[in-house]
């Protein structure tokens, strides 16, 4: 029997059409895309800063115990490993602050949901510019060179 | 025997707690201290860090000479209170999110409230009891404002 008969012609045209899975999870505001990833973002350096604030209240408390205890501490923060490790803690801060600011905006803005990616970029942007200032000024004060 | 509610009835309204909505005013106290901490932080990394030598410059006198100065004191004092509880206020959006134990959850609050009673006491004590010179401190430690120094 020929496998393409005047019969089955009609079913071959109402056949179901396939159904392709996005590949990502589509129609969602947050999953996936900038809006997802700038709460990942902002969670992720929150938490860091809020542990290097614990460490850095302890730190600076020495200054009421004697001289020689709180320059022996912030004697550790003038190495290069942590002269780098500024950089990381001003890059958190940074993003954490401007991304802050675009949170206000989409919250109180009329406007601010509409725009929240183009404000996600517009974050990484001025961070970029953030960075591009304070880290050549960072490195030379940790290696010398100026 | 049955009621039958008259069309396009509209649900019962969710009895609405009464008193003052904490978590409301949390909410705004984390983008109100948000505002204001852009400012706080980033002078206090400028002249800490990007202004002069950098963190180099940083020492005892350093510090001595910037809390000698009333604008200083209050400017810290404002970083301390406002970042602290942001951030402890902050955990504890995480600490609800993730503890999914109810003791886990309990005693990780309990840890964020009481560090920060503890280190905003040690904080600010440590600001409004500060002395720029000691006394018997090695002089080339202090301030040159210091009368061992003079
Ligand atoms: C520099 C200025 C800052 C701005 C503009 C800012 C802004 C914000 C905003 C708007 C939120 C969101 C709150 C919410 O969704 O309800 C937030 C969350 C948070 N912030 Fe900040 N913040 C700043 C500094 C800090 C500092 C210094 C710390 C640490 C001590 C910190 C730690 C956190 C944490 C842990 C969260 C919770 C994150 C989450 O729920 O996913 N922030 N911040």
């Amino acid at each position: 029997m020929p496998e393409k008969s005047a019969g089955t012609l009609a079913t071959e045209t109402v056949a179901s059409p396939t159904i392709r899975m996005p590949k990502r999870p589509a129609g969602t505001l947050y999953r996936g895309r900038e809006g997802m990833w700038s709460w990942v973002l902002h969670r992720i350096t929150g938490v860091a800063i809020y542990f290097f604030l614990l460490v850095h209240i302890l730190d600076t408390s020495l200054v009421r115990l004697s001289p020689e205890a709180y320059n022996a501490v912030i004697g550790a923060y003038k190495t290069p490993i942590m002269g780098l490790g500024e950089i990381g803690l001003v890059a958190a801060i940074g993003l954490h602050a401007l991304n802050g600011l675009r949170i206000i905006l989409i919250d109180f803005w009329s406007v601010g949901t509409k725009h929240q990616r183009v404000m996600f970029w517009v974050v990484i942007g001025l961070w970029l510019v953030l960075l591009a200032g304070f880290i050549p000024r960072q490195l030379m004060h940790i290696f010398g060179g100026e | 025997m049955t009621t039958i509610e008259a069309p396009r009835t509209p649900a019962a309204k969710p009895q609405r707690r009464r008193g003052i909505n904490w978590e409301k005013w949390g909410w705004m106290y984390m983008r109100a201290s948000g505002v204001v901490l852009v400012v706080l932080i980033f002078g206090h990394l400028f002249v800490n860090l990007v202004a002069g030598e950098g963190v180099k410059a940083i020492d005892f006198a350093f510090v001595a000479g910037k809390l000698a100065d009333p604008f200083w004191v209050v400017w810290d004092t404002l970083l301390l209170w406002l970042a602290l509880i942001h951030g402890a206020n902050g955990m504890r959006t995480l600490v609800n999110d993730y503890a999914t134990n109810p003791t886990v959850r309990r005693i990780l609050l309990g840890a964020i409230l009481a560090s920060t009673v503890v280190l905003l006491t040690l904080g600010t004590l440590v600001i409004y009891t500060f002395d720029p010179c000691p006394a018997g401190q090695p002089a080339d430690l202090l301030p040159s404002f210091c009368p061992v120094n003079q």
